[in-house]
């Protein structure tokens, strides 16, 4: 399925939750912040948290910085 | 003497927070953090590189001792800085946040009008907002009315090292302040972070003073004691300025007179 992942066109394996996309991704899910559709997701309901045809994902993490 | 640094209710021994961005390496970085002392420390958010596995900048920063303060750096719209808030705050799992609303690319001055309309969204959301201003008292007290748990006016634009341009400002914001008044900016050097202290500041934040100098860890360290010796100072009360001499050694008894 097609969805923007921080601001690019991605093809996704089917639909699956926001803790499966990280996995898929091989990111520390512990490490980053997730936002579907402008919306964050809690880490708590990575899980629960289904990711669909044509979101808008955006993946975060801290970078150096003043 | 017990002179702790209280932020919305948390005490920190140090007065000195700082970066972490711009170092020549992430080892330089945590040898530098440790010779500041520094008790907080100030993170960006950013998209993860999805193409490639980097390390991350959380395997140098020992979070046991060092407190993280997001920032919304590179946000121009109060919209953007309050979505970048949100983020860090799941990212780093604290409500603290370090607001910068940019107004302008050369100077990296702040919209202050953003800033402020920012500032009372996210303080209503539960967030303990340390707003990056410019130098003026009149934006402070807005800041501090909008639920600012600090004020933290610039010393001059960000990265550009010329030291307190404005000290009175500083001062003014000073006296009518209620929420500690952090120098954030423009530092250059240790004789610009003491002054900053002097002039009454509660503590100061600073990266590229330290980051950017030829030995960051040693800049690091001379940082630690300037905002020591500056908070010193002021605590200890300077004498007045005057015009004309005053001699240290008595008058009577000069050999030969």
């Amino acid at each position: 399925m097609h969805v923007t992942l921080n601001g690019e066109p991605r093809e996704l394996p089917g639909p699956l939750t926001v803790a499966a996309l990280l996995a898929h991704l091989d990111i520390d899910a512990r490490r980053v912040a997730v936002e579907v559709n402008e919306t964050v997701v809690k880490r708590a309901r990575y899980e629960d948290t289904p990711v669909q045809p044509d979101d808008v994902i955006e993946i975060v993490n801290f970078v150096g910085g003043g | 003497m017990s002179d702790p640094f209280v932020i919305a209710g948390r005490t920190f021994h140090s007065r000195l927070i700082v970066g972490t961005g711009k170092y020549p390496s992430h080892q330089v970085m945590r040898d530098a953090h440790e010779a500041s002392g520094a008790e907080m420390v100030t993170v960006a958010v950013r998209r993860v590189d999805i193409t490639r596995k980097t390390e991350s900048l959380l395997d140098y920063i020992d979070t046991s001792k060092i407190f993280l303060l997001p920032n919304t750096a590179a946000c121009y719209t109060a919209e953007e800085a309050i979505r970048t808030a949100r983020l860090g705050r799941e990212a780093g799992m604290s409500n603290w946040v370090k607001l910068e609303v940019i107004g302008d690319e050369q100077t990296l001055f702040p919209d202050t009008a953003a800033l402020v309309e920012a500032t009372r969204v996210l303080v209503k959301d539960g967030f303990v907002v340390l707003p990056y201003t410019n130098d003026d008292p009149v934006v402070c007290r807005k800041l501090e009315d909008a639920g600012a748990a600090a004020v933290m006016p610039l010393g001059a634009p960000i990265g550009s090292g010329l030291g307190i341009q404005n000290p009175n400002n500083i001062r003014i914001i000073r006296e009518q302040s209620k929420v500690p008044v952090i120098v954030d900016a423009g530092v250059g050097t240790a004789s610009d972070a003491a002054v900053a202290m002097e002039l009454g500041a509660d503590g100061v934040l600073m990266n590229t003073a330290i980051a950017g100098a030829k030995d960051p860890v040693a800049m690091a360290r001379g940082m630690k004691l300037a905002v020591e010796a500056g908070r010193l100072a002021y605590l200890a009360g300077r004498i007045p300025r005057k015009m004309y001499a005053t001699a240290s050694s008595p008058l009577e008894g000069v050999v030969g007179r």
